[in-house]
């Protein structure tokens, strides 16, 4: 009986276990293979050089630039999303006064949550080309246009947004105008993640802290995020891959795809020149293996680290 | 402007194999062998068995398909359905599947190794790189097309062609690149404006900068140019380094000799961009092309520099009562080296793949692309000129008669730059750096340094296949 149950399961689940070899693991196989030959990407040959593509990666001086704008989005993404997506997440759900009803989200919490979410139902190349108009660089720009009617920014000398290079806390401020449109669109999705998870907690936890006199920040602090652990912790990992990738904000948004002058190289966007404009697929393929590792490490160390015992509720 | 061959040689075999063809005996054996005597690799057979003849040159089988790409840009795709209708003509048994396209390597390069389509035009931001692909052999040699006769008038293909096309499309010794489009490159400019001001068009740099003022008096930007896409500005600045240091500057750079961004009239030359951005007279605003162009046309700003695919591009949107003009990229004046020579040339490139399944009717077609009637269609629906003689002579517009105009003045030799479609590495630091010039973030003695570093990485690296050109 437990046999046939087995066949049963497995004879289902063989069609999609057989398409996600083929279709996913395969060609990852095959870029890992890909990576250790000179391969041009056009034709089919190709000539074995061992690990000669990993070496040149670290001797690579727009690979090492790109990599430090990566650990920048790994660092700020996260961070700032989560941050962001919480605080909305807490004032929906249990930032509302609280009186005789007990413990709910600030008025008009539901609208507020379709309207967070928005930006989720786009793509993120819709998204771009919508911000490229925002942050377009002459009058006709949506910020531009603005500042420059109420006399903030002088008409011979406008924003510059993504074209922007110069430094913003050692950092090119191109990449701190990409972060924020990565924030913005990403924290709708996050918000919604933490309210549901919100709302498993029971409300007599939070009713009960308010008898004791606790604050919002307190309840929030001492509460609320010590029980959404392993939701952030999730999110986290999540964002960390999106930080990792960018690729489409970079893409559509920077002049050059990756500039001005290289200020906002990532890693996607190097591989993208070195496979097809520089016709170098096999060096492209290491980029992108040393990625994938580097990105599987990351979120193993993740989730080792926020590993806590669970609690039951 | 000449179309005598470069070497004797080839006039022979362009001369035998017309003849050749006229009596009906071009068959691959003498094609082969007249083409190792002027020193190239005999080709392949071919792979359709069909009988040759002088309307059917290539051997395309009947019953046939070949599918074509067309790139959906500037120029549209009108044009390329007019030449399936003059193809069809004359093979009415062949299916032409064609289709258009704004990802030309996103949907093309993944089949390149495998199943190509047999016809591709590589062109737009989203095009293979031209070099990667004759090094690593996935384009066809298309030396017999030019040696073909032509579709519909006397001699062969390459007689028809205006100059530059067949040096524009030859890679390491051999065609391999149809461009269709003529364009000419320079500063366009308002001709309505500058008459009802009392403009003169500058020639030279002083002169624009003498009249600079009186632009900017009016409200209106001298120039402005496209901050986003390197290589906008890039064109005009080898166009300024071409006048002013002379055709064997701009050859020495391409052929990476040592220094040779440091010969006498390449700094003077980007010194004029230089002043030109020190003294604001760039409209502010990091635009893009399209942008760029229309604030141009909004009377934001006098001059842009563009090719001539701009009256197309921008059809949509031209005020009425603006009278489009092109004039020729300023010089520094006397001390100028090839102040005349224009910068024209032969765009939007056709290949034929090396694996494509139907050759035979790819290189047929291009035939039909490049016939007096398929050329007349081109400049009339694309307001370009097409990279046959005469295209353009039948169309009535003031920015394609300025364009020929300027074609009519000009020299034997065309401002022709290849440093940028023999390297990817110079390609992507040339446009960095002349994005970071016309920024204000680079000087012009900086911009010389960038150069010469990255011109002597590329000729010290052995991994890159080194070309030259003359």
């Amino acid at each position: 009986m437990r046999h046939g149950v087995a066949r049963f399961v497995s004879g289902f689940l063989f069609l999609p276990v057989a398409l996600y070899l083929l279709y996913v693991v395969w060609p990852f196989a095959q870029a890992a293979g890909y990576s250790l030959t000179n391969w041009g990407g056009y034709s089919d040959r190709q000539e074995f050089v061992g690990l000669d593509n990993y070496v040149r990666l670290f001797s690579d001086e727009l690979i090492r630039k790109a990599f430090w704008h990566n650990v920048f989005f790994l660092v700020t993404v996260p961070l700032f999303t989560i941050a962001l997506a919480l605080f909305l997440a807490f004032l929906l759900n249990v930032g509302g006064r609280e009186d005789r009803a007990g413990v709910r989200g600030v008025f008009g919490s539901g609208f507020y949550r379709v309207v967070f979410f928005f930006p989720q139902v786009l793509s993120l190349v819709v998204i771009a080309v919508m911000w490229q108009q925002i942050y377009r660089g002459d009058g006709q720009g949506l910020i531009n246009g603005l500042l420059m009617r109420i006399g903030l920014v002088d008409e011979e000398n406008p924003v510059a947004f993504t074209a922007d290079p110069e430094p913003f806390l050692g950092v090119p401020a191109v990449l701190w105008w990409l972060l924020f449109i990565a924030v913005w669109s990403g924290a709708g999705f996050y918000m919604v993640l933490f309210s549901a998870a919100m709302q498993s907690i029971p409300k007599d936890i939070y009713e009960a802290a308010l008898l004791d006199g606790a604050g919002r920040v307190h309840t929030f602090f001492k509460i609320t995020l010590p029980l959404l652990r392993d939701t952030v912790s999730v999110a986290w990992v999540y964002l960390g891959f999106i930080a990792l990738d960018m690729y489409a904000l970079v893409f559509v948004m920077t002049p050059s795809q990756g500039g001005p002058d290289h200020a906002s190289e990532i890693f996607a966007s190097v591989l993208n020149f070195t496979a097809f404009q520089k016709g170098q697929f096999g060096y492209a393929c290491a980029m992108g293996v040393a990625l994938a590792i580097f990105t599987i490490l990351l979120a193993a160390l993740q989730l080792r680290i926020t590993r806590r015992e669970r609690i039951e509720y | 402007m000449s179309v005598t061959p470069n070497h004797p040689a080839d006039l022979s075999r362009r001369t035998l194999l017309r003849r050749a063809a006229a009596v009906g005996l071009l068959v691959t054996p003498a094609a082969g062998l007249l083409s190792a005597c002027a020193g190239s690799e005999p080709s392949r057979p071919d792979d359709s068995g069909a009988a040759k003849s002088k309307d059917n040159p290539f051997g395309v089988q009947d019953g046939s398909a070949v599918k074509v790409v067309i790139f959906n840009g500037g120029l549209g795709d009108q044009w390329a359905k007019e030449d399936q209708a003059i193809f069809a003509a004359k093979h009415a048994g062949v299916t032409v599947n064609m289709s258009s396209t704004q990802k030309v390597k996103t949907e093309e390069q993944p089949k390149m190794a495998t199943q190509p389509s047999d016809l591709v035009m590589n062109s737009g931001a989203d095009m293979m790189d031209v070099s990667t692909l004759v090094n690593e052999g996935a384009i066809e040699p298309l030396d017999d097309l030019l040696t073909a006769p032509a579709w519909d008038s006397e001699g062969t293909v390459a007689d028809t062609l205006l100059p530059g096309t067949v040096v524009d499309g030859t890679f390491q010794g051999k065609f391999y690149v149809v461009n269709v489009a003529y364009t000419v490159w320079g500063n366009w400019y308002n001709a309505a404006l500058f008459s009802r001001e009392g403009w003169t068009p500058p020639t030279t740099f002083d002169e624009f900068f003498a009249l600079a003022p009186k632009i900017k008096a009016k409200g209106i930007a001298p120039y402005v140019h496209d901050a986003v896409h390197g290589y906008y500005p890039r064109w005009a600045l080898m166009a300024t380094i071409w006048k002013s240091a002379g055709k064997q500057a701009v050859i020495d750079i391409d052929n990476l000799k040592e220094n040779a961004w440091r010969a006498e009239g390449i700094l003077p030359a980007l010194e004029v961009w230089e002043k030109l951005v020190k003294d604001k007279l760039l409209l502010p605003g990091n635009l893009n092309h399209t942008q760029s162009q229309q604030a141009w046309l909004d009377g934001k700003a006098a001059f842009i520099q563009v090719g001539t695919w701009l009256k197309n591009e921008m059809a949509a949107t031209i005020p009425p009562g603006f009278e489009m003009k092109l004039s020729d990229y300023w010089g520094l004046g006397a001390t100028d080296k090839a102040p005349k020579d224009v910068f024209a040339g032969a765009g939007e490139g056709l290949v034929v793949p090396s694996k494509a399944p139907n050759k035979a009717a790819a290189k047929e077609f291009l035939r039909a692309v490049l016939s007096k009637a398929g050329s007349a269609k081109f400049a009339e629906l694309t307001k370009s000129l097409a990279s046959t003689k005469g295209s353009g002579d039948a169309v009535q517009d003031t920015a394609l008669a300025s364009a020929n105009e300027l074609m009519r003045n000009a020299p034997a030799d065309l401002i022709k730059t290849k440093f940028w479609d023999f390297y990817a590495d110079l390609d992507k630091e040339s446009q960095n750096a002349s994005a970071e010039l016309m920024a204000g973030r680079l000087t012009a003695a900086q911009f010389v340094d960038r150069m010469q570093k990255a011109a002597d990485k590329v000729a010290k690296d052995s991994s890159i296949t080194k070309q030259t050109r003359a």
